[in-house]
């Protein structure tokens, strides 16, 4: 694949690129990519990923109208490590993990475009994920509690009610 | 510091020997990101806070849960000289993000190298195990074993919903980066490669040259590695990259078959021409020298040649790389004098095997 902008040397660096749903491909060498200001990772202090990546959070902010919730959202900021969401927008990065827990309002979005996806499904750690197992169980017996309530299926739900309890009380603790 | 012993031969243990598909396949790599709880992301820790995720991951390997995995050595970067740390980079053990800005970095090597533990890198914990050839399953059980270790003795940052949470969203829910690093010089003369690498982009992953990121897919060698780490199982990612390399192979092995019925004359000149020019040049760039060494690979799978071996030929392609070239012939060198050492290596590897 040779790059798109001088069409001589062979691309390297390979971005997909999604603007209001549109999505764009884009290849590049180095020196171009270079010569265009995008630094290149692993060299001295930047990476072009995380530049592109700012480019889709600057979305969620800019364009469209200005209005109140969108001042909010840059208004957000990270307790534990003071990031605020205009610098995780500008870095695209986190500062810690409780960032994910103060800037998640705007999460979702970000994540269906870079994944198709927002939740995780796969592996557990396996204390926390012992307790996570027990709380998904948990909320499934108490949803099946109220559709047996509604049912009127009064034997099923105590039935039901006992393994709840007997579950949280085993429930792992962290 | 020029005895350190990972930066001494050219090429790790485990390369030595081929795994499946190793005419095609050079490697399998997974890296899990993990981060610990409380502690801000290395992007913004202080000189302290690194300092505490180090002392709280350095002592688990030391352990002896870890013994399985042979014995291991801890390796604290800025206590390497810059020639070391290139090194490293170029044997792919640490990364250059790594070599380049390590406030507190560290890696944690085993015997044979196949498994590299960093430290304070983009985040806190990155396990990497490379395996030769395509090994993806196996270096996954590999990978996790380890993870499994760490997560008996520290709390990870995780979150229900989100999964293993990293520094760059990138990277978020599984943390994994599976890639599988093939050579596919059949594809790059038949000019199929660009269809088969935008297909392979259409499933989710992607392709870059075998530097990372920044570097150019010299030599016909190319990465490949799962985009999405959000929404789907370690199992589906490794699966889903199996397929698509191996039909690759697939590919490739037919366009193989087809240069040698088609253009048999041609294809077998070219690569004892490449043979010719790497046992006489005075001078050789790192680029041409990538581009013949992958003519030789081609032409020992072919049978065009029967010397030199793959493991040769895996070892030149670090040993001509720059800080390899100055760490066997001399810590200053310009541009002119690389090329002169790297023609002089090649002639005197390649040229003592007619
Ligand atoms: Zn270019
Ligand atoms: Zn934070």
């Amino acid at each position: 694949m040779l790059c798109q902008e001088c069409g001589v040397k062979p691309a390297t660096l390979h971005f997909t690129k999604i603007v209001n749903g549109e999505k764009t491909e884009f290849h590049i060498c180095e020196s171009c990519a270079r010569e265009k200001g995008e630094l290149i990772p692993g060299t001295a202090g930047g990476f072009s990923i995380h530049s592109l990546l700012s480019g889709l959070l600057d979305l969620e902010g800019a364009g469209k109208e200005k209005n109140a919730a969108a001042q909010t959202v840059q208004g957000l900021r990270c307790e534990n490590c003071g990031m605020t969401y205009s610098q995780f927008s500008k870095l695209g990065r986190f500062g810690c993990s409780s960032c994910y827990k103060y800037f998640d309002s705007t999460l979702d979005p970000l994540f269906r475009r870079v994944h198709g996806s927002t939740a995780h499904v796969g592996k557990l750690p396996k204390r926390a994920g012992a307790q996570i197992m027990c709380k998904r169980k948990i909320d499934e017996l108490k949803q099946e509690l109220q559709q047996s309530i509604v049912e009127e299926e009064f034997e099923t739900a105590a039935e039901l009610r006992d393994q709840i309890r007997k579950l949280e009380k085993e429930m792992p603790q962290e | 510091m020029s005895s350190l012993r990972f930066t001494e031969q050219a090429l790790s243990d485990w390369m030595r020997c081929g795994g499946s598909h190793s005419e095609i396949v050079i490697s399998s790599r997974m890296r899990i990101a993990r981060n610990l709880e409380h502690l801000p992301f290395p992007l913004l820790a202080s000189a302290e806070q690194s300092e505490e995720v180090l002392k709280q991951l350095a002592p688990v390997f030391q352990g002896e849960a870890a013994s399985n995995f042979g014995s291991f050595q801890l390796l604290k970067l800025d206590e390497l000289d810059e020639l070391d740390k290139k090194v490293l980079v170029e044997k792919h053990l640490i990364s250059p993000n790594l070599a380049n800005d390590s406030r507190g970095g560290a890696v944690i090597l085993n015997e044979d190298e196949s498994v590299s533990i960093m430290i304070n890198e983009e985040d806190h914990l990155r396990i990497q195990c490379l395996f030769p050839g395509l090994q993806v399953r196996e270096a996954w059980v590999r990978a996790t074993a380890i993870d499994d270790i760490f997560e008996g003795s520290v709390n990870y940052a995780f979150d229900d919903r989100r999964g293993y949470l990293t520094s760059c969203p990138t990277n978020v829910g599984t943390g994994l980066r599976a890639s599988v690093m093939v050579h596919l010089p059949a594809l790059v003369m038949t000019h199929q490669i660009n269809r088969i690498l935008s297909a392979v982009n259409q499933v989710g992953l992607t392709v870059r040259g075998i530097y990372g990121e920044g570097s150019e897919a010299v030599g016909n060698i190319f990465q490949i590695s799962n985009q999405i780490t959000l929404g789907q199982t370690e199992n589906e990612i490794i699966e889903n990259l199996h397929s698509v390399v191996t039909q690759i192979i697939e590919h490739e092995r037919n366009a193989r078959e087809r240069l040698l019925a088609d253009s048999a004359l041609r294809i077998t000149d070219r690569i004892k021409r490449s043979y010719g020019i790497l046992s006489y040049a005075a001078v050789m760039e790192l680029k041409e020298s990538a581009q013949r060494l992958s003519d030789l690979r081609l032409g020992v799978d072919l049978g065009i040649l029967e010397g030199p071996s793959i493991s040769v030929l895996n070892e030149l392609n670090v040993k001509t790389q720059p800080g390899f070239l100055q760490k066997m012939f001399g810590d200053e060198m310009t541009a002119t004098e690389r090329d002169m050492y790297r023609a002089k290596l090649l002639r005197e590897t390649l040229g003592s095997q007619h």
